[in-house]
């Protein structure tokens, strides 16, 4: 059974103890809102924020909501502040998360760098919009590039989950936590502005924190006397340790490309050509690629989930078939690159973006398919 | 006394031992130059940390610059901040685990510069933890540079001619602007330069974290300390120079306290 519900009326079945079954609830709500409902579902424990457009209902939600539900939320003095907030709550055994847009994620990369390298499990939420600089507060994807190749200092990579609906913006977050926890890892859920605004119907699903839990033995929780002290630190001076430090990331992340790569492919099995695009111009992408099957143009989707880990393998293997790619993202051009270091120039791959906060339209991205893939494939076989 | 003397083992030999280590303490020897306060102020912290018997109930937090080994010397669950974040990081440890001892320990360049904002709005927030503020007007660990509490006409490797109101302004009081804050319930001034003062600093500790149990709010203990290394002196000629030139602007004693 499920119950209809509007705004930000609390769940009655949610706890942050994990006490009692949670049921599942269908509610409409913007994307801030559903993920910050989510975030109470998930048990989670602690939030650190600074209001910024387009996330502030991320704040805003939980300090109404969830704060009086027991969890600890904070409005800090900056992002900055923020994140080491998380910092300092991770390392203490909580279960933990900040949100914030573009310009407050840029200053929380060093904050980033340090939680990787410590190897601190907690959620981070980019609601992206229109940069560079103070930019513009509508939809962007210009932080891609941020979000899954390091942005802060030294090499350490999130996991980067795109969601491109209300109700993974919910979805996510349950899953960004338990990835955090598994892999003692920072997990980056990187949506935009119109995901984070708008509204659509969103069902919660049964999830009981306790069963999410594990148990986190190198907490800073006081240093009983049986045990050797936890330290919680990113600094280890001599070259020859900090090089094994690295050696386990990148192990660490190798074994999270193998096993938690994730994807959605729409019409990919008879495809000619492929459209690639994450998040909300992935929906986008799924109208333009409808309207080509009606013109007859054997067109498919694939829609990377995970950022990083990038189904890059996945990738490879469709390019042995087709002919043509298209990628389309809100950015100059970012994710064009992993598509073109993923088919290894086995097939053109070409771009079509907006910036600035600009959102395309379905008709665009055929428009740009057909002249900038098809018709420059078939040039090409005319050519020969 | 020769150099084949020194050893400790052979000096102490027969003699009664009054000052044990305390368990709160690694067996890690410090690294600190000689005459540094760091070491002394490490060990008062954790002699009292050991004395109250909370050493299973103890998080600190250590900061960037000279003191950015803290951790390997204080046998207590610790974390490492970001250089200036120590208070932010202690915010969230202490919400997490109200009925934890929680505090940070900094320095001057980490604390009153690049951490100020994370300073005031702990402070103004009223955070429950203690600060443990370590001002030696330098920056040590890079190699003594001009920190936000230098005195004027002190001279730094950034300051060479000597720290002047025209291009550097004037030498932060951050105490001061600490103990204005409503947030704040004890705020203090305090040294490791004599005996007295390091039975002083002892008794300050203990009443911080009393507070804390309390739950009165942030308690802010800075420590006036010597740097020989990067005031070019000897540990002997430091203490007498902070005596004289660094307790005028920042006097020893309770700037704010509660009646």
């Amino acid at each position: 059974m499920t119950n209809l519900l509007l705004g930000r009326k609390p769940a009655r079945n949610s706890t942050l103890s994990g006490k009692g079954p949670a049921v599942s609830e269908v509610r409409l709500m913007k994307g801030n809102e559903a993920l910050a409902e989510a975030a109470i579902r998930a048990g989670c424990q602690a939030y650190f924020g600074y209001p910024i457009t387009p996330q502030s209902e991320i704040l805003e939600y939980l300090t109404e909501v969830a704060r009086e539900r027991g969890m600890i939320v904070l409005q800090a003095e900056s992002e900055i502040a923020s994140i080491n907030m998380v910092y300092g709550a991770a390392g203490a055994g909580a279960r933990v998360m900040t949100s914030s847009s573009s310009p407050g994620i840029s200053l929380m990369q060093e904050g980033l760098s340090y939680i990787a390298c410590a190897e601190l499990p907690c959620l981070v939420v980019n609601v992206n919009r229109g940069g560079p600089g103070l930019g513009t507060i509508q939809p962007s994807q210009g932080d891609y590039f941020q979000s899954v190749k390091g942005g802060g200092h030294g090499d350490y990579r999130l996991i980067v989950l795109a969601p491109s609906s209300v109700q993974e913006m919910a979805d996510f977050v349950y899953d960004a936590f338990d990835l955090a926890d598994t892999y003692r890892n920072p997990v980056l859920i990187l949506a935009d502005g119109a995901l984070g605004q708008m509204m659509e119907k969103v069902e919660f699903r049964a999830y009981n924190p306790a069963d999410h839990t594990p148990p986190k033995p190198w907490a800073t929780t006081g240093k009983p006397k049986h045990r050797e002290r936890n330290v919680i630190t990113s600094l280890h001076i001599e070259p020859e340790k900090m090089e094994q430090i690295n050696l386990r990331l990148q192990e660490k992340y190798r074994r999270i490309q193998e096993k938690e790569i994730r994807y959605e492919t729409v019409y990919a099995d008879d495809a000619d050509y492929l459209v690639v695009a994450y998040g909300l111009v992935a929906r986008i992408a799924h109208r333009a690629v409808e309207l080509a099957r009606e013109e007859g143009l054997k067109v498919g989707l694939l829609r990377p989930i995970t950022l990083f880990p990038y189904p890059a393998p996945q990738l490879r293997k469709l390019a042995q078939r087709i002919k043509g790619i298209l990628v389309a993202e809100m950015n100059a051009g970012q994710m064009v690159e992993d598509v073109r270091l993923s088919v290894e120039c086995r097939v053109p791959v070409e771009f079509y973006g907006r910036m600035g906060g600009v959102i395309p339209a379905p008709e665009e991205i055929l428009t740009a398919l057909k002249q900038k893939v098809v018709g420059h494939v078939a040039q090409q076989a005319e050519a020969l | 006394m020769t150099a084949d003397t020194l050893d400790l083992e052979t000096a102490v030999e027969g003699m009664e031992c009054v000052y044990e280590r305390p368990e709160t303490l690694t067996d890690m020897r410090f690294h600190y130059c000689p005459g540094c306060g760091h070491s002394t102020a490490h060990h008062v912290l954790m002699e009292v940390v050991d004395e109250l018997g909370i050493q299973e109930n103890t998080i600190g937090v250590a900061p960037v610059g000279c003191s950015v080994f803290a951790y390997q010397y204080m046998n207590i669950d610790i974390q490492e901040a970001a250089h200036g974040r120590a208070a932010a990081v202690a915010t969230a440890v202490k919400r997490v685990l109200p009925d934890k001892y929680v505090f940070s320990y900094q320095g001057d360049g980490d604390l009153a510069a690049i951490g100020t904002a994370e300073t005031i709005h702990a402070a103004n927030r009223g955070e429950n933890f203690l600060v443990v503020f370590i001002n030696n007007a330098i920056y040590g660990m890079t190699g003594g540079q001009m920190a936000p509490t230098t005195l004027l006409g002190m001279k730094t490797s950034t300051s060479p001619a000597g720290r002047t109101v025209e291009t550097e302004g004037f030498p932060l009081k951050i105490a001061d602007i600490v103990a204005m804050l409503p947030g704040t319930y004890y705020v203090t001034r305090q040294s490791v330069h004599s005996p007295t003062a390091v039975r002083q600093l002892k008794k300050v500790l203990t009443k911080s974290f009393q507070y804390q149990k309390e739950k009165k709010g942030l308690c802010f203990v800075e420590v006036v300390s010597s740097c020989p290394s990067g005031w070019k002196m000897t540990p002997l000629q430091a203490n007498k120079w902070m005596v004289e030139n660094m307790f005028p602007l920042y006097p020893p004693g309770d700037l704010k306290a509660p009646k």
